[in-house]
């Protein structure tokens, strides 16, 4: 039996990076929404913002210890299954890695201690700074990485020395084309995500009637804020693909399976490529929508596969689904946000049970979405990890054979296999403890948290 | 920026001093967990656990900060050294993930505490003995062509590097047991002293056998230590090593003594750390590659200079007020 070990560690890389991507994709946009609720009520002084804040905060706290772990994880992959990768980009990437490990840790650390424990220790004003600051971390987190992600999809400011790049222009490494409308997209993105969760743990405290007045302000804050991002997101979306079109055609090409440059191109909807014979199967497409969409003209040229050699064709058949997963979930959730705030007129939106369903089903949408809209983009980015130079064969560490990869993959399976199921199982517990009438006054003990996190305790006689 | 400046003494200083205070500070709350499966009872346990979480994240972001300046500042070290490390690094991370998850859920999950707090144990032991097996291969040297790790991934277990795999786990044991003197009373507090005396000896033992193992085994360090006039200027380092242990011993014996322990193991690890350098020197893959040679771009190791030397002072000093905040002696929950 041959284990191919380029083919591994791309499936140990996409294995990490998946789990963990996860977590930010919440923790980004709690983190944000506590802030909000901190400065709610450090304004309006209503205890309702407290409770749910308080609430949130303990779940941020779990999901936040996850994403430290396989965080830890992540800087030691580029060393040990991609060592010609690291000694590559070195010079122009650590940096950028680096700087997220010191203004994003500090951030955090620095100030999620006193967003945990430090409530009654510090004045009201300090505590909500200490929140948005633990948020600004998230972003500043997001910024890097992300600066990171785009210089590899759109190379720039650095030149290729023996085998090496050597950085030319930092503003130009870090603000690649591709960085503004990926970070817009991918925290919007992140922001949504958490919005679903919100709603759907507000909509299953609604169906069972449990803490109606908390569950009420989330969903409906929530609701509001949805209907902006959503078509904000749309509209993101759109922009990194025109983006895509011009600095990485070949992506483009395989997102929408265009095997051959045409001008008046249909849009295919569904279908199933088949990269052998470059056609595609069983298609479903609408005439002239292709060109329309992505030239915003009717006869415009769409640039195909056929322009590359087939050395340089990203997998298409993931791509092409990926892409249409996310998109379709984005108008999904456009529809099911739109008919939430329809639904306002009344209060029907508060009670009406089958649609209340809807929301406490739809919480892993966001998350889908996200893994999809990172499947196109990195899968799309195949067979480069630096587009255009930098191939992921010639990234991977040669020392490193095939079982060696195989034993170490099926580690980090086992493990992830245990801890996600664990720590969604913690986090149902605390929701289902929810947010309990939590006196805003009440000093700790001796000024040492009891806890990682604050403990609620159990109240006897709450509807289960 | 002036190209002609060398920048690779300061990175070497900080490279050195981002690894020196993951050792400090993780070692201990690994230590914590290491010692955590031989405590008394419930509330001993739950005092310890009590006593790290509020600063192990903190702690293990040195770990991350680590290895992300080696890869800035010295890459071809980075990526030489990392695959030769693959399996102890793959069992490290997996490792950490069990006992870094274990602080929140084994408070929130009460059904599975049991499962949890042997994670936590676990986790802390074989994550310590991973870290002293990436330590003893690294003392020992890599196979190399000069631009790639070209030996296999089984080369770092040595009888070598499990010597420094063990010894690592009573190092880092000393260090759990010297925070447990400072953050305890009563019988948990007389435990720990007990426990510092054992490791104390482990750490003894191992020093003494890596220290003469290495030269017997390797001309080049043997070079350096032993002649003259190498031997009596280098003479002080085991003087001094001898003397900071007896201390130690002396310190975790008298009931008044509550920071001793853990300075004395603080000093020992600074005196190993101080001798492992004058060894490599100027060696940052032993016996192959030097800092020079591994040394990033000057444009790169300037541009991460800038911020890291605004944005480090910033992070000791919040690190140095949370533990002002926690500090005290620890309670249970």
């Amino acid at each position: 039996m041959s284990l191919n070990p380029l083919l591994l560690s791309r499936l140990q890389f996409g294995w990490v990076i998946g789990w963990h991507i996860l977590l930010p994709a919440f923790t980004v946009g709690i983190a944000s929404y506590i802030a909000l609720l901190e400065a709610l009520h450090l304004a309006t002084g209503r205890g309702v913002y407290f409770r749910i804040s308080a609430f949130w905060t303990k779940i941020f706290a779990i999901a936040f210890g996850m994403g430290v772990v396989t965080g830890v994880v992540m800087p030691f992959q580029f060393g040990t299954n991609w060592s010609r990768y690291s000694y590559a980009t070195a010079n122009v990437l650590s940096p950028l890695f680096a700087y997220e490990g010191l203004m994003a840790f500090f951030l955090e650390a620095a100030f999620l201690g006193v967003l945990l424990f430090g409530r009654h220790l510090v004045p009201r004003w300090a505590h909500c700074f200490a929140a948005c600051m633990v948020a600004v971390g998230t972003l500043f987190s997001s910024f890097w990485i992300l600066a990171a992600n785009s210089w590899m999809q759109t190379p720039a400011g650095a030149k290729l020395v023996d085998g090496r790049f050597v950085p030319t222009n930092w503003l130009e490494i870090v603000f690649t084309p591709s960085f503004p409308f990926r970070l817009f997209h991918t925290v919007v993105g992140f922001y949504i995500t958490t919005g679903f969760v919100v709603m759907s743990v507000a909509a299953g405290y609604l169906l069972r009637e449990r803490f109606v007045e908390e569950a009420r302000r989330m969903l409906s804050m929530t609701l509001w804020l949805l209907l902006c991002f959503l078509p904000v997101q749309i509209l993101l979306g759109d922009a990194s693909g025109l983006i895509t079109e011009q600095y990485q055609p070949a992506k483009l090409a395989a997102i929408e399976a265009h095997w051959h440059t045409q001008s008046r191109a249909p849009l295919t909807l569904l279908a199933i490529p088949d990269q052998q014979h470059a056609v595609n199967r069983d298609a479903i497409e609408i005439p002239l929508l292709g060109s329309l969409l992505l030239t915003h003209d009717p006869n415009g040229t769409l640039v195909g596969l056929d322009q590359f050699p087939r050395s340089d064709w990203p997998p298409v058949l993931p791509v092409f689904f990926s892409f249409r997963i996310m998109v379709g979930i984005g108008f999904l959730m456009l529809a099911i946000v739109a008919a939430g705030n329809v639904l306002r007129r009344g209060e029907r939106v508060f009670v009406n049970r089958m649609y209340l369903r809807v929301f406490q089903w739809s919480a892993p949408l966001g998350f889908i979405a996200v893994l999809a809209g990172w499947v196109t983009t990195e899968v799309g980015r195949q067979p480069w990890t630096v587009y255009g130079l930098l191939r992921t064969a010639d990234s991977v560490t040669p020392s490193l054979t095939g079982w060696n990869v195989a034993l170490s993959l099926a580690g980090y399976a086992l493990t992830y296999l245990i801890m996600y199921p664990s720590g969604l199982w913690v986090m149902a517990r605390v929701v289902r403890r929810g947010p309990l009438d939590v006196d805003e006054h009440a000093p700790i003990e001796g000024a040492q948290p009891r806890s990682p996190t604050r403990p609620v305790p159990e109240t006897p006689g709450q509807p289960a | 920026m002036n190209p002609a400046f060398d920048f690779v003494p300061v990175w070497t200083l900080i490279l050195g001093a981002a690894v020196f205070f993951y050792v400090l500070l993780d070692g201990f709350d690994l230590g914590i967990g290491i010692l955590h499966r031989f405590a008394a009872d419930e509330r001993s346990r739950a005092v310890m656990v009590a006593s790290v979480a509020p600063v192990w994240d903190g702690n293990e972001t040195w770990l991350v900060f680590g290895a992300l300046a080696l890869l800035g500042a010295f890459p071809l070290a980075y990526a030489i050294i990392i695959p030769a490390v693959y399996f102890p690094v793959a069992i490290m991370l997996l490792s950490l993930i069990f006992r870094g998850v274990a602080f929140e859920f084994r408070y929130h999950d009460t059904p599975y505490r049991r499962f949890w707090d042997r994670a936590f144990e676990a986790g802390s032991l074989i994550a310590t003995f991973a870290q002293g097996i990436v330590l003893g291969a690294f003392i020992q040297g890599f196979q190399t062509d000069g631009h790639t790790f070209t030996g296999s991934s089984l080369d770092c277990f040595t009888p070598f590097s499990i010597v420094t795999g063990a010894f690592l786990v009573f190092g880092y044991a000393l260090l759990g047991a010297g925070w447990l003197v400072l953050k305890t009373e009563g019988a948990l507090h007389a435990w720990a002293r007990e426990c510092g005396r054992f490791a104390l000896v482990g750490v003894c033992v191992g020093l003494l056998v890596v220290s003469i193992w290495t030269p017997l085994t390797q001309a080049d360090v043997a070079q350096r230590w032993f002649t003259w006039p190498n031997f009596g200027e280098l003479l002080p380092v085991p003087l001094v090593s001898a003397a900071i242990a007896g201390a130690t011993w002396r310190a975790l014996g008298r009931p008044g003594a509550s920071f001793g322990p853990y300075a004395g193991a603080v000093g020992l690890f600074a005196m190993s750390y101080l001798g492992l350098a004058i060894s490599l020197w100027p060696m940052i893959v032993p016996h192959h590659i030097t800092l020079w040679q591994a040394a990033a771009n000057p444009s790169t190791q300037a541009f991460l200079l800038v911020g890291t030397l605004f944005l480090l002072p910033i992070i000791l000093m919040y690190s140095g007020w949370s533990y002002w905040v926690f500090r005290g002696k620890a309670r249970p929950e």
